[in-house]
């Protein structure tokens, strides 16, 4: 057996600075992937045909191509489009948030049906407008039916945050391979971030779980 | 003073025709009980009068406006109108209390204080006060029927709209319901029943509307409906059901 960890040692202030940069993104993304993903459900369950196409489209393209693509395409197609040269940063939110809309779109549009139709007809009949009954009572009772399906999907998307390191951004995932190659040893860098990806994604779920408890009140 | 007038209202899903030429015509302070087999458009038929269901043909006036002219404001001719569900339709994660305050403080712009004496008030009408706190999941039917009519109190609505609001009821709850409901008939409140209790329509309404295939099929005073209905379809009904 050829392993050595104290080797790692001295990178691993290096690796850790990693739990950062990709939090920084991934929350990034995980608040633009919700904000477009509750737009695009509202558009889904809506009357107006021209927004529901569009929301439709949207969702088939982004969970109908991988997503490494997607990130490719926003990272190295764009500046040949338009001369802008983005950002390691900005590609991956674009990335990552517009990729997590779709899911999270259908995940809420289910969350908005599930809830029952009693619900819209007593805010009806009390003359309380679409938008206040949406906020105020649909979408807090629809949420509550799906937290569990959309804390899965932001696990998906921190763990997922290890694909921007193919386009050279510092992450965690990238700085265990920089830290593999300087010392010609991957495994124990490979192993280290792996129980900080497995550190992030029970953070996760911890906060998951109080969330759920916090919204239970009254059942 | 007449609150409620319906004009030749139709309804039809797909081409299944529920409610066909009904008329009706009912005053300020009027109880009305509509009854009828199951499936003789009942329900439809109250739920037209808020436009929870859009009449096909026909015309329906409250308090004189025009509800099917095409600009009406809905949702704003609603906030006249309270409703009472078969199954509650309480807001489950808000308490007993902001159950009455949401739509008067959302809708009416009411001030939260104000919003909650008043809530409390009527709380306290439907025997309730001291479950302002509570969960609408942690009440009986009967409790929560009682909050749902009190919901709609809440608004100050011109009339009530009741849709079998005892159906759902375990049978020792239904009189805490029935109660209430006669203590705001007494207020001179303006409601339509829709209800399968034979006993309240004849004590504490003042008009019987008795609905068969979508057809209105006889109207009339309820001692007189109960006691000498005049159709053939009412007395089938009342025979099987008294």
């Amino acid at each position: 057996m050829n392993l050595d960890f104290t080797q790692i040692v001295p990178y691993i202030p290096f690796m850790i600075e990693g739990i950062w940069v990709t939090l920084q993104f991934v929350l990034v993304s995980i608040l633009v992937g919700f904000l477009i993903g509750t737009v695009l459900a509202l558009f889904k369950i809506g009357n107006i045909k021209p927004l529901r196409w569009f929301a439709d489209a949207y969702t088939s393209i982004f969970r109908g191509t991988p997503l490494i693509l997607q990130l490719m395409i926003i990272y190295f197609a764009i500046p040949q489009l338009t001369a802008y040269d983005i950002s390691p940063f900005l590609s991956a939110v674009m990335a990552f948030g517009l990729n997590s809309s779709a899911y999270v779109s259908e995940i809420i549009r289910a969350g908005i049906q599930a809830v029952d139709r009693g619900q819209t007809e007593a805010a009806h009949a009390l003359g309380v407008p679409y938008r206040q009954m949406m906020i105020d009572i649909i979408l807090p009772q629809a949420l509550k039916n799906i937290l569990p399906a959309l804390m899965n999907e932001f696990i998906t998307l921190t763990k997922e945050s290890a694909i921007v390191s193919t386009i050279g951004y510092l992450d965690l995932m990238r700085r265990s391979q920089v830290v593999g190659a300087e010392l010609f040893r991957n495994f124990e860098p490979l192993l280290f971030v792996g129980v900080l990806y497995w550190s992030m994604v029970m953070v996760l779920t911890l906060i998951g779980r109080w969330v759920e408890r916090r919204l239970n009140v009254g059942d | 003073m007449l609150v409620i007038k319906v004009q030749k209202l139709s309804k039809t899903f797909g081409d299944n025709q529920v409610l066909k030429d009904i008329s009706v015509e009912i005053n300020a302070g009027e109880v009305v009980s509509i009854i009828g087999p199951s499936g003789s458009g009942k329900s439809t038929f109250l739920r037209c009068i808020n436009l929870l269901e859009k009449p096909t043909e026909g015309k329906i006036f409250v308090a004189g406006q025009d509800l099917t002219a095409p600009k009406v404001n809905v949702t704003k001719a609603r906030e006249k109108i309270g409703m009472v569900f078969q199954h509650f339709h309480l807001f489950p994660h808000l308490t007993v209390l902001d159950n009455l305050t949401y739509a008067p403080i959302k809708v009416k712009q009411i001030k939260k204080a104000d919003a909650e004496d008043k809530g409390r008030k009527l709380l306290d009408r439907v025997g309730l006060a001291d479950k302002e706190k509570a969960y609408p999941n942690s009440l009986s039917g009967g409790q929560k029927q009682r909050v749902a009519i009190a919901r709609a109190l809440a608004m100050e609505p011109d009339l009530m709209l009741f849709d079998e609001p005892t159906s759902a009821l375990d049978p020792e709850m239904v009189k805490e319901v029935l109660d209430v409901m006669k203590d705001l008939a007494h207020t001179g409140m303006t409601m339509l029943v829709v209800t399968h209790e034979m006993g309240f329509a004849r004590e504490v309404a003042d008009q019987v509307l008795f609905l068969d295939e979508g057809r209105l099929v006889e109207t009339g005073e309820p001692n007189a409906f109960f006691d000498k209905p005049v159709s053939e379809r009412a007395q089938d009904f009342l025979a099987k059901i008294l």
